[in-house]
């Protein structure tokens, strides 16, 4: 009978499905592995001459997972001016993925901010996106007397530029925001 | 005017092989009724190509005599039956009942009566063709949003995600033509991938006559049925256009039916969308606008006995994503909650930009049902949905067009339900589910997924039983068993799963291998599942109706309860679900005292929830990545209390104007913890006045306004969190409520004869009258811009 037989394609096709979408079903493991354009290292290394100090923030897994560590190589010596430069790097790719390319080829749509407690310290930015606007990948940062303090360096997307200089005024999407604990000696 | 109602007969094939040329064999018969066995007096039969007629005698008997071998038609005619034909192969004396289809009236009556509600019992509210019409350029969730006791969970003003009695997305099954839907639904900015124009009418069903469709509606269940079209040669259609001034766009939408005497039908429906960014009162909302396309298609055919119905429906929507709710972390959040206006604002575009949903969803189902005498109506259905949902977020680089989150999911069932109604009074719906998904996280998007691969299994059986006490009163029970099963894979930082959650210790049977930092992980869940429902209904003089319905209603954890473990971009937040969460079971009770009646009518409908286990996403805290701080929401279980009351009363002022209001109070409590529970809606109600003219075309013209109180009973989920860049500790408010807002709309529409048989709706509405700007409660993106402005909308709707 008509319905009955309606009934059986249903049974089959229901079942065929079944079979072919399970026997589908060798995913590859390694699909999924971890996000390509995350962030998970920055460092600012800051040269004067053969004096060099860095200061890295590592988050190697990402959001979640294990807190970021940070690293200091030393402190900043006063009265001295230090040529200083941003890296962001995604290492959970090997080799390492350089961001900082990314983020120059899109130099419009960047800006890197800095802001720092201690008074003794000034950081100004040295280069320029397309559109002749800061972009904040190369700084000179000029130091006075000893002190302690904190520089806080912020990744901005799609900020407003030009701007007044401010991350806060500028709008955007943070990308990246990272705080080093940093010591002036004489 | 009587329909064309056929009245069937079992057919039946006889393969034996045909001789010689015989001319001695008699049929004989008995017409009876199809229902109740009586026979059927003063039925004629002809034997057609002869001239060859009798008629069946009191006891419905009747005889030809000296037939030839071979094939005959016989026809059958009787007063309060339409014609039909029987083949019946001659080879021997062959006695036959016949089966007639007697109450055409009665069955009529019996759809009229289903049209208005599902069971009796049943405590549920209708949207019906003309108000799906108003919301033609508009969601499901818009139109939902009319009814008392429904609100809707927005983003922004295009994903509009339904709510009953302030639950969603898990806790609601919606069906479209009686598929459940499976399209990612557990998000709260994932809205039903349904096209509104697509359905006939809507059920919204608040009380627990939903065992048929699953055990888990602990909020409720949406039913979105197709027209049913009279059995008889025509073709028919209608087109309706919509231009509206904010978000310069509109809709396009055509339908056409054409329907046969012989009971079968087809319908073709299509539907073109599309709007710029939308506007608030004093700035554009840049990048909020959509593109949808979508299409569906019916065909079948029916009749009393028996039928099939095959139904396909494309539902493609392009949706932005305010820009300006993209954040990148807790200090972006704290600074578009200070500035009060959205932080890009640009004029018009059609595009649409990132951040940004696409999402496909073909749905196809096949039906068929048929009646067995003394027994009741045996129905089959195989359906299949798949889902593609593509989230894309503001990136960088060669990853730009590359979407952040994209799952593909795929759900085929089969189902049957038995119908046994030949018991007088007593009725019985029983029926089994088989169902089987697989959800594949796309690999390629160069983040962790969100959700997992899985398989997922589910079986189902239930039997719901409806018995008439007397003239006035029905009473229903029914219970479902459930099983399901999820198979997922799936990975974990390894710190996480062995020092966070502790995973390590309570799921080591789950452990795969472990490569670095990651571990792989095969986690397998089990449940079971009891559901049953309580329902009576009594009438009273005066159309008066009391009915009172009790639910026990058990959901088992979705995915993102489960797995959720990272970074949820769109939302700007760290979410995180928890293996150890078990299924939520709900008692529900709800009444409802009704007088439907056009002059003077109303529903005063008081319900109570209490939910063991309710499992809710709350923020818990900050996490420091090297973007800064995020909140962090997680998932966790508390028992909870709902309960509130939902009103409406209509009221015919006088031959020309009439009043329809409702009001919708309710209140959520987090038991465990004492404090109210986070996105409830709070009170609200709605007044409406308008005029009729039926002599003047129809001319309407309507006056609403609708009113959200603020909503005082949140729990407290701010906090501070340390801005590096202004060294100092920021107060978050993220749990504070925006303040009450009222809002006018103005309606009008005039109907025109037009053609010979066609007829022309001219629509003229304007939306939010006063340009109030407001926010709500509800709205994800409150935090970022205000709702919309004042709309001036014109509909012009042909029917042909």
């Amino acid at each position: 009978m008509k319905n009955l037989n309606t009934i059986k394609l249903l049974a089959v096709l229901f079942i065929s499905t079944i079979t072919l979408s399970s026997c589908s079903d060798s995913h590859d493991d390694d699909d999924h592995e971890h996000g390509e354009e995350l962030i998970t290292t920055v460092t600012y290394t800051l040269t004067n001459g053969n004096d060099v100090v860095t200061l890295t923030f590592k988050d190697l897994d990402g959001e979640g997972g294990l807190d970021g560590t940070t690293t200091i190589s030393g402190p900043l010596k006063a009265n001295t001016t230090y040529t200083g430069a941003v890296s962001f790097l995604n290492e959970t790719e090997s080799p390492a993925e350089n961001i900082t390319e990314e983020v120059m080829a899109e130099g419009d749509e960047h800006e890197v901010f800095y802001t720092t407690t201690v008074s003794s310290l000034t950081i100004s930015k040295t280069d320029d996106d397309k559109n002749g606007d800061p972009l904040g990948i190369e700084t000179s940062v000029t130091t006075s007397n000893a002190a302690t303090g904190t520089i806080t360096i912020v990744l901005i997307h799609e900020p407003l530029k030009p701007n007044n200089g401010n991350s806060t005024s500028a709008g955007g999407s943070t990308d990246a925001e990272v705080t080093f604990a940093v010591q002036i000696t004489q | 005017m009587i329909k064309y109602f056929f009245c069937f007969v079992f057919m039946c094939c006889f393969f034996t092989i045909v001789n010689a040329q015989n001319c001695t064999y008699t049929f004989k018969g008995k017409v009876t009724d199809f229902h109740d066995s009586t026979p059927i007096a003063g039925a004629s039969l002809h034997i057609l190509n002869s001239n060859i007629y009798t008629t069946s005698d009191f006891d419905g008997k009747f005889e030809f005599k000296n037939l030839c071998e071979g094939k005959i038609v016989v026809e059958i005619k009787h007063i309060s039956c339409d014609t039909k034909r029987v083949t019946i192969n001659v080879n021997k004396n062959i006695y036959k009942e016949i089966l007639l289809e007697h109450h055409t009236n009665e069955l009529n009556e019996i759809i009229v009566k289903t049209n208005s509600k599902t069971e009796k019992t049943s405590v549920e509210q209708l949207v019906k063709k003309n108000v799906i019409n108003n919301f033609t350029d508009k969601s499901l969730g818009d139109a939902l949003n009319t009814i008392s006791g429904v609100s809707s969970l927005n983003t922004g003003n295009t994903i509009v995600k339904p709510m009953i009695h302030g639950l969603h997305s898990s806790r609601l099954l919606i069906i479209n033509n009686n598929v459940r839907m499976f399209d990612q639904e557990w998000g709260g900015e994932h809205a039903p991938n349904i096209d509104i124009n697509s359905s006939g009418r809507i059920a919204v069903i608040k009380g627990a006559n939903t065992l048929k469709y699953g055990s888990d509606a602990i909020g409720g269940l949406i039913l979105i049925k197709p027209e049913k079209y009279a059995i008889k040669d025509s073709i028919f259609g209608s087109t309706i256009t919509s231009f509206n001034t904010n978000g310069l766009g509109g809709n396009i939408n055509s339908e056409i039916v054409k329907t046969y005497k012989s009971g079968y039908y087809a319908k073709m429906q299509a539907n073109y969308k599309q709007f710029g960014d939308f506007n608030a009162p004093n700035y554009n909302l840049t990048n909020s606008g959509l593109r949808n396309i979508n299409t569906s298609f019916r065909t079948g055919y029916n009749s009393y006995e028996k039928g099939f119905s095959a139904y396909y429906s494309y539902v493609n929507n392009e949706i932005a994503i305010l820009q300006s709710s993209h954040i990148g972390n807790v200090n972006d959040l704290v600074k578009a909650i200070n500035n009060k206006t959205p932080r890009v604002v640009e004029d018009l575009s059609y595009d649409i930009n990132f951040p940004k949903q696409k999402i496909v969803h073909h749905l196809a189902k096949l039906e068929a049902y048929k009646r067995f005498k003394d027994l009741g109506k045996l129905s089959v259905q195989y359906d299949f949905q798949i889902n593609r949902r593509r989230e894309f977020d503001l990136r960088r680089g060669d990853l730009k067009n590359t979407p952040v989150i994209d799952l593909r999911l795929f759900t085929n069932s089969i189902q049957t339900d038995l119908e046994i109604n030949y018991l007088k009074g007593f009725k019985i719906n029983t029926g089994l589910l088989f169902r089987y998904q697989q959800n594949d996280a796309v690999a390629g998007t160069g983040t962790s997924p969100l959700i997992p691969d899985y398989n997922k299994y589910d079986a189902g059986i239930y039997t719901v039983a409806n018995y008439t006490l007397n003239e006035t009163s029905e009473i229903s029970a029914g219970i479902r068993y459930d099983f399901s099963k999820i198979d997922a894979k799936k990975r974990y930082n390894l710190s996480d799963w062995n020092e966070k959650y502790n995973y390590n210790e309570l799921f080591p049977e789950f452990e795969v291998s472990v490569n670095n930092t990651r571990i792989l992980i095969n986690p397998k869940f089990t449940f079971h599942n009891i559901s049953a429902s309580l329902g009576f209904s009594k009438s009273f003089l005066d159309d008066i109706t009391l009915l009172a319905n009790y639910g026990l209603a058990s959901r088992v954890p979705n995915p993102s309860e489960l797995f959720s473990d990272g970074l949820h971009h769109s939302a700007a937040r760290i979410e995180t679900g928890l293996l150890t969460i078990n299924k939520e079971i709900a008692n529900k009770f709800v009444a409802s005292l009704e007088k439907s009646n056009a002059n003077f009518g109303f529903t005063i409908s008081p319900y109570y929830k209490h939910i063991n286990g309710f499992v809710q996403l709350i923020p818990t805290g900050i996490t420091t990545t090297i973007r800064g701080a995020f909140p962090v929401w997680e998932y966790n279980q508390i028992n909870a209390q709902i309960f509130g009351l939902d009103l409406d009363v209509n009221k015919k002022i006088s031959k020309y104007f009439n009043y329809i209001g409702n009001l919708s109070l309710l209140k959520g409590t987090n038991l465990s913890e004492e404090i109210p529970l986070i996105h409830m809606p709070s009170i609200n109600f709605a007044n409406t006045i308008s005029y009729k003219n039926e002599d003047f075309n129809q001319l309407t013209i309507g006056l609403n306004e609708r009113t959200v109180l603020q909503q005082n009973q949140f729990p407290d989920y701010n906090f501070t969190t340390f801005n590096a860049i202004s060294q100092e500790d920021v107060f978050l408010d993220i749990s504070s409520t925006p303040p009450t807002y009222t809002v006018f709309n103005f309606n009008s529409s005039m109907i025109f004869k037009a053609f010979k048989k066609g007829s022309l709706k001219l629509e003229f509405n304007i939306d939010n009258l006063f340009n109030v700007s407001y926010r709500e409660n509800l709205n994800r993106l409150r935090y970022f811009a205000n709702e919309l402005g004042r709309n001036f909308n014109i509909k012009l709707k042909i029917n042909y």
